[in-house]
C-alpha cells in the first residue's frame, strides 16, 4: 500500500490548486511554502487579463479555502531540506524558520508592524516602498500572521543590548515569542509535487536600458504594484521620479527573453500582461497612450485576440514592431527616450515618454536548482523542470512518484498552470491507486 | 414558540475597529435591542479567547440567534459558524455584522459617524436574526461512474485516468475508430516521435482497461439529471442504451477549417492544407510528399499561416498552427535539403521553452520565414496550377514574388459542428466564439458552471496534444472529486417558490444559471382562483443544483422565489428598522 500524503512545493496559485484538489479528492496534503504566506506571484497583480478580474479578489477565496481544508496541512516559512525514498514511499525533512510569533496567539492585528521602527525594503511591492521588520507581507496573506525578519530587527541581532522590543509592548495577545527555534518536521508521503513558480529576470543585466539608472524605467512588476489599490501608491499610476501621472508609457517586450545572449526561451505571459497593463493606464487616466514594443505579438489564448483588438480600439494601445537598442533620458522633465526602429517601416525612430515599462524575462525560480538536487529530478538548460515524455505524460518529472505543475515546468499563464495543477492531482490520484 | 434570544459579540479586532468605533457604547447598544438578551466585546472575537467565550455564551445564556460584529465574511463567518455549531446552535442562526470594512477602516477620519454606523448595522442585524431560521445541508449520493464524450486523446486520458482510480467510464466515440485527430498526423511537436506510435498505445490501453465502456460508433441522445445522477441515452448502431453515472467529461474536440476558395485552394492542385501535407508526409504506403503525383520534386514550397483565422469574422488565433508549419517545414527541408521553404506568418506564436527552441532550429535549417500583413495578403498566381505567391515583406518594405511547387495552407481549429447540439443536451455554455465555455476563464478552466460536467482538450480552446492531455487530467481530477466523496452536499441558502403567488411564467427557469428550475405541475391545492379544475405550473428548485445566487429571487416578478437566509420578509425588516418605514 502506497502511503497516500502527498507534499506540495510551493503555495503560488499552481501549488493552491492541486492543494485543493488533492485534498478534496481525500488525500493528505503538506503544502510546504518559503514565505510567510501562500498566494505566490498571483498576489502580487493587479488584475488579469483576459477578463481585468482583480487578481487577489479571485486568488483570496482559493487561499481561505486552502489553508481551511481539514486536508491541508500548511507549513508557511518552511523549505524542504531533504527527501529520500521512492515513489509510494518518501520521507521528507522540511525546515520551520522561526517567526518569533507564536502562531495561536497572533490574531493578525497588525499592531505590532504599525509600531516597528525598523524600515526594509518591501519585496511584495518590489522594492517600491518599506515595510517594517515585523510584518504581514500583504493585506490577504493565509496565514495571517506576523513574521519577524530576523536579519532586520535590532533586537535579535544583538540580544546584549536588549534594544527596542517594541513589537512584544504592543502586542496584546502576547504573541511575539523570541525563543522560537528553527525546527525539522519530518513528513512521509506517497507522492511530491513541485509547484515553485518564477522569478522576474533582472533588466538591469541589459544596462542599454537603464534599469535602476533612468527613474522612470520600471519593471512590469513593479508595475503592477503601482497600479494595485494595495500597492504603495494606493492604486494611483505615479511615475517615480516625480509622483506626477504618466501621459505616455512604454512597454518594452522580451527583455532579456527569446534573445540567445541572456535568455533563448519565450516567457509566454508578457504580451498579454502588458497588453493588460496599457489598458491599466488607460483606465486610470482616459488620456493615456500606451505604445507597446514587440518582436511577435503572442496571444494564443482565449478571447487574447479580441483582448488586443479592444486595447487597440478602445484603450490608446499601439502595437510597434521592434525591439528598441537604448532607452536614454530627458534631463529636464525626467522623461525617458526611447530609441527604436519601427521594423515594419523601416525607419529610425526615437519616442519621449513618461513612463517605460520593462516586461524582463521570467526564470524558474532561484532555488529551484537545489529543490532539484534535493529531488533527483532533472531540469533542462534554463532550469524548468523536465518532462521526459512531455506529450504523453506532460506533468511527470524524471523521478516517479515527482510530479510538477505552473511556470517551474514550463513558461505559461495562470489558467494553463491551474489546468496542469489540476491534472497533476489525478496523476497522483492514478499513481497512488497502484495500478 | 420559544422565546427569541440573542446575543450580540462585539469585536476591537485589536485597535483595528477598537481605536475608531467605541466599541462599549455599542455594546451597550445593542444590548438594549428588541430580542437581545446578552451583549459582550472581545479584543478579537476569532481569538481562541474570543471563540470559547462565544461557545459559554451560548450555553450560559441559552442563545438562540448569535450575531458578530467583527470583520469580513469572507474570511471569518466559517469559523463563528463553525463554534455555533460546536455549542450546539445550528449554523444558520448565525448572523455577521462587519464594522471593520464598512465602518472603522472606511471612516477611520469619523469615529462618532463611524460608531453611528455600526450601530445601525448591528440593529439591522438583530432585526435579520429575529427572523433567521434554521437550514439543513441536504447531501446526495454520486454514482461512480463517469462519462466521456469523445475519444480522440483527450477523452481516452481522461477515461484511463478515471479508470485507474477505480471508476467505470463509459466512452461515447460517434466514429467507428479511436483516436480523433492524430491518427491523421505524422509527427508531433516538439519531439518528433510518431503520432501513430503515441495514439495506437493509448488506444490499446483504452480498449483493453476492464472499467472503460465503449461505445462506438454512438452518440448522446438525452442527458438528464444532475451531479451525482445523471441519466444517459446514448444512441449506438444496435439500438438506444441507457446508464447513469455520477460525472459528464467532454473532450469532443475540434475541425479543422477547410479553406475552400482562400489562396487557391480548390482551384490549384498544389495548393493542400496542412492536413493534406500530414497525410503525405506520413510513413509509406501513403505517397511522397517530396513529388505531387507527377514525380516533381518540390524544390519550393510556401506554407500560408492564419488562412481564416485572426480576420474579423474569426477574430481567433488556433494556436497550434505555427508550430505545425515549423514541423512540417523542417521536415521538407530534411528531405530535401536544398529545397526553399518558406513561412509566411503574421506573428510567430512559438510560446515557451520547447516551441522558441523548435524556431530556432527551423531557422537554422534553412527556414525562411517572411511577416506579411493581413492588410496585404499573399496572393497565389498560377495557370491551372499554383506557379507563385506574392507577397509584400513588411520587414523589407518590398513585394516578393516566390516561385513555388506547392502551396501548404494553414488553417484553425474550428469548434465542432456539433458543439450546439451537445450544449442543449448538456446545458452548458458555448463562447462566442463557438468553443465552449468555461465556468471561469481564469480559475476554472475544465470546469462548467453547472456541477459535474467538465470539459477538456479543443473542444475547450485549441490546444496541442500534452496541453489536451494536461487538461484531460484536469478534468478527471474535478470529476473524480465528487466521485472520491461518493456524495455531495448542497448549499442550504437555496432558492425555493411560493407556489401560491407562482404563475408558472418560467422567468426564473431562463434566469438560472445553474440549470436548477423548472415548472411542474402543482401538487394538488395550488390552484388559482377562477381556474378550478386546471393543473396549474409552477416552479421548482432543485436544491442540489441551486447555488443562492439570488438571480431568480430578483428576476421573479410575483415574488414567489424566495431565498432561505434572505427572504423578502427579512430583508424588509432589516431596511424597516433603519429608515423607520
Amino acid at each position: 500500500m502506497m502511503n497516500q500524503s502527498v507534499l506540495v512545493i510551493g503555495a503560488g496559485i499552481a501549488g493552491i490548486q492541486v492543494s485543493i484538489d488533492l485534498a478534496q479528492m481525500g488525500f493528505p496534503v503538506y503544502l510546504v511554502e518559503r514565505t510567510p504566506s501562500i498566494g505566490g506571484r498571483m498576489a502580487q497583480l493587479d488584475k488579469t487579463f483576459p477578463t481585468n478580474d482583480c487578481a487577489i479578489c479571485i486568488l483570496a477565496p482559493k487561499m481561505i479555502e486552502c489553508a481551511g481544508h481539514k486536508n491541508v496541512h500548511l507549513l508557511t516559512y518552511s523549505e524542504v531540506v531533504g527527501v529520500e525514498g521512492h515513489a509510494g514511499d518518501l520521507r521528507a525533512r522540511v525546515l520551520q524558520k522561526p517567526r518569533y510569533v507564536n502562531m495561536e496567539r497572533c490574531t493578525g492585528c497588525g499592531e505590532c508592524a504599525a509600531k516597528c521602527p525598523w524600515r526594509v525594503p518591501d519585496d511584495f511591492n518590489v522594492g517600491l516602498s518599506n515595510r517594517r521588520a515585523i510584518y504581514i507581507p500583504f493585506p490577504q496573506a493565509v496565514p495571517r500572521k506576523a513574521t519577524i525578519d530576523a536579519p532586520h530587527c535590532v533586537y535579535l541581532q544583538d540580544r546584549a543590548k536588549n534594544r527596542c522590543r517594541m513589537c512584544e509592548k504592543v502586542c496584546q495577545p502576547g504573541a511575539i515569542d523570541w525563543e522560537q527555534q528553527e525546527r525539522i518536521v519530518e513528513l512521509s508521503v506517497g507522492a511530491i509535487v513541485v509547484a515553485t513558480g518564477f522569478d522576474p529576470y533582472d533588466a538591469g543585466v541589459l544596462k542599454e536600458y537603464g534599469l535602476g539608472k533612468i527613474a522612470n524605467v520600471i519593471t512590469g512588476l513593479q508595475y503592477e504594484r503601482l497600479v494595485s489599490a494595495s500597492g504603495p501608491t494606493s492604486g494611483e499610476l505615479r511615475r517615480p521620479s516625480d509622483g506626477k501621472p504618466p501621459r505616455e508609457v512604454a512597454f518594452i517586450q522580451c527583455v532579456g527573453s527569446r534573445d540567445v545572449n541572456y535568455n533563448p526561451y519565450c516567457s509566454s505571459v508578457c504580451c498579454m500582461f502588458a497588453t493588460k497593463e496599457a489598458i491599466l493606464a488607460n483606465e486610470h487616466d482616459p488620456q493615456c497612450r500606451s505604445y507597446i514594443f514587440y518582436t511577435d505579438l503572442r496571444a494564443v489564448g482565449k478571447r487574447f485576440q479580441e483582448y488586443i483588438a479592444r486595447a487597440r480600439t478602445e484603450y490608446n494601445v499601439t502595437y510597434i514592431r521592434g525591439r528598441p537598442g537604448v532607452i536614454g533620458e530627458n534631463p529636464q522633465n525626467g522623461n525617458p527616450i526611447v530609441r527604436y526602429e519601427e521594423t515594419t517601416a523601416q525607419q529610425l525612430r526615437a519616442m519621449e515618454v513618461g513612463l517605460v515599462v520593462l516586461c524582463q524575462a521570467l526564470l524558474p525560480r532561484r532555488g529551484q536548482q537545489d529543490v532539484a538536487k534535493l529531488l533527483g529530478v532533472e531540469l533542462d538548460e534554463y532550469g524548468f523542470v523536465n518532462a521526459p515524455a512531455r506529450l504523453r505524460r506532460p506533468v511527470d518529472t524524471s523521478v516517479p512518484g515527482i510530479f510538477a505543475c505552473g511556470y517551474c515546468s514550463s513558461p505559461q499563464d495562470i489558467p494553463d498552470s491551474v489546468a496542469q495543477a489540476s491534472g497533476v492531482a489525478a496523476r497522483v490520484a492514478e499513481m497512488l491507486a497502484g495500478e | 414558540m420559544e422565546q427569541t434570544r440573542i446575543g450580540v459579540f462585539v469585536c476591537h479586532c485589536g485597535s483595528n475597529i477598537g481605536g475608531v468605533v467605541d466599541v462599549p457604547a455599542v455594546v451597550e447598544y445593542a444590548r438594549a435591542l428588541p430580542n437581545v438578551v446578552y451583549a459582550e466585546r472581545n479584543l478579537y472575537s476569532c481569538s481562541e479567547a474570543g471563540l470559547s467565550s462565544l461557545k459559554q455564551g451560548i450555553r450560559a445564556q441559552r442563545l438562540n440567534r448569535v450575531i458578530v460584529a467583527a470583520c469580513t465574511p469572507r474570511t471569518h463567518e466559517p469559523l463563528f459558524k463553525n463554534a455555533c455549531e460546536e455549542a450546539g446552535l445550528n449554523r444558520y442562526l448565525f448572523e455577521f455584522v462587519n464594522i471593520r470594512e464598512h465602518c472603522s477602516w472606511i471612516h477611520r477620519k469619523d469615529k462618532e459617524q463611524a460608531t453611528e454606523k455600526a450601530k445601525r448595522l448591528i440593529r439591522m442585524g438583530v432585526a435579520k436574526a429575529s427572523l433567521l431560521e434554521p437550514q439543513e445541508e441536504t447531501e446526495s449520493n454520486v454514482i461512480p461512474a463517469v462519462l466521456v464524450i469523445g475519444g480522440g486523446i483527450a477523452g481516452m486520458t481522461a477515461a484511463l485516468n478515471l479508470a485507474r482510480q477505480g471508476f467505470r467510464a463509459h466512452l461515447v466515440e460517434k466514429q467507428a475508430r479511436l483516436g480523433g485527430w492524430l491518427p491523421h498526423i505524422n509527427r508531433l511537436c516538439p519531439t518528433d516521435e510518431e503520432a501513430a506510435r503515441l495514439i495506437d498505445s493509448v488506444i490499446r490501453e483504452a480498449q483493453a482497461h476492464e472499467r472503460i465502456i465503449l461505445h462506438m460508433p454512438a452518440t448522446v441522445q438525452e442527458v438528464s439529471g444532475y451531479i451525482g445522477n445523471f441519466h444517459v441515452t446514448v444512441a449506438e448502431k444496435e439500438g438506444k442504451c441507457t446508464f447513469d453515472v455520477g460525472t459528464i467529461i467532454v473532450a469532443t474536440g475540434a475541425e479543422v477549417l477547410q479553406p475552400l476558395g482562400l489562396y487557391g485552394y480548390g482551384r490549384f492542385p498544389n495548393v493542400i492544407t496542412q492536413l493534406e501535407l500530414e497525410e503525405r508526409l506520413r510513413p509509406p504506403p501513403s505517397p511522397s510528399p517530396v513529388n505531387d503525383g507527377g514525380g516533381k520534386r518540390w524544390e519550393s514550397t510556401v506554407f500560408i499561416n492564419c488562412v481564416g483565422a485572426r480576420i474579423p469574422e474569426r477574430p481567433y488565433c488556433s494556436r497550434v498552427c505555427c508550430m505545425t508549419s515549423l514541423k512540417n517545414a523542417i521536415r521538407l527541408k530534411k528531405q530535401n535539403p536544398a529545397a526553399q521553404v518558406y513561412v509566411l506568418h503574421r506573428d510567430l506564436m512559438t510560446y515557451g521553452v520547447e516551441f522558441e527552441r523548435y524556431y530556432r532550429r527551423a531557422m537554422e535549417a534553412g527556414v525562411r520565414f517572411l511577416r506579411y500583413d493581413i492588410e496585404r495578403p499573399p496572393q497565389v498566381v498560377g495557370n491551372g496550377r499554383a506557379e507563385a505567391v506574392v507577397v509584400w515583406d513588411t520587414l523589407r518594405g518590398q513585394e516578393r514574388r516566390l516561385p513555388v511547387d506547392a502551396v501548404v495552407l494553414n488553417a484553425p481549429l474550428i469548434p465542432a459542428s456539433d458543439n450546439a447540439t451537445l450544449s442543449r443536451l448538456l446545458k452548458v455554455p458555448l463562447a462566442e466564439s463557438g468553443f465552449f465555455l468555461e465556468a471561469h476563464v481564469k480559475l476554472r478552466p475544465v470546469e462548467f458552471a453547472t456541477d459535474g460536467v467538465y470539459v477538456c482538450g479543443t473542444a475547450r480552446w485549441p490546444a496541442d496534444v500534452s496541453e489536451s492531455i494536461a487538461q484531460a487530467y484536469a478534468a478527471s481530477a474535478k470529476a473524480a472529486i465528487p466521485m472520491r466523496a461518493g456524495a455531495v452536499t448542497a448549499e442550504a441558502i437555496t432558492a425555493f417558490s411560493v407556489p401560491e403567488r407562482c404563475m408558472g411564467c418560467g422567468t426564473c427557469v431562463v434566469t438560472c444559471p445553474y440549470q436548477a428550475i423548472e415548472l411542474r405541475i402543482a401538487n394538488g391545492g395550488h390552484v388559482l382562483s377562477g381556474t378550478e379544475g386546471l393543473q396549474k405550473q409552477v416552479a421548482w428548485v432543485n436544491v442540489v443544483q441551486c447555488k443562492g445566487c439570488g438571480s431568480c429571487v430578483a428576476a421573479c416578478p410575483s415574488k414567489a422565489m424566495q431565498q432561505r437566509g434572505f427572504t423578502d420578509q427579512q430583508v424588509l425588516e432589516m431596511i424597516s428598522v433603519i429608515s423607520g418605514l
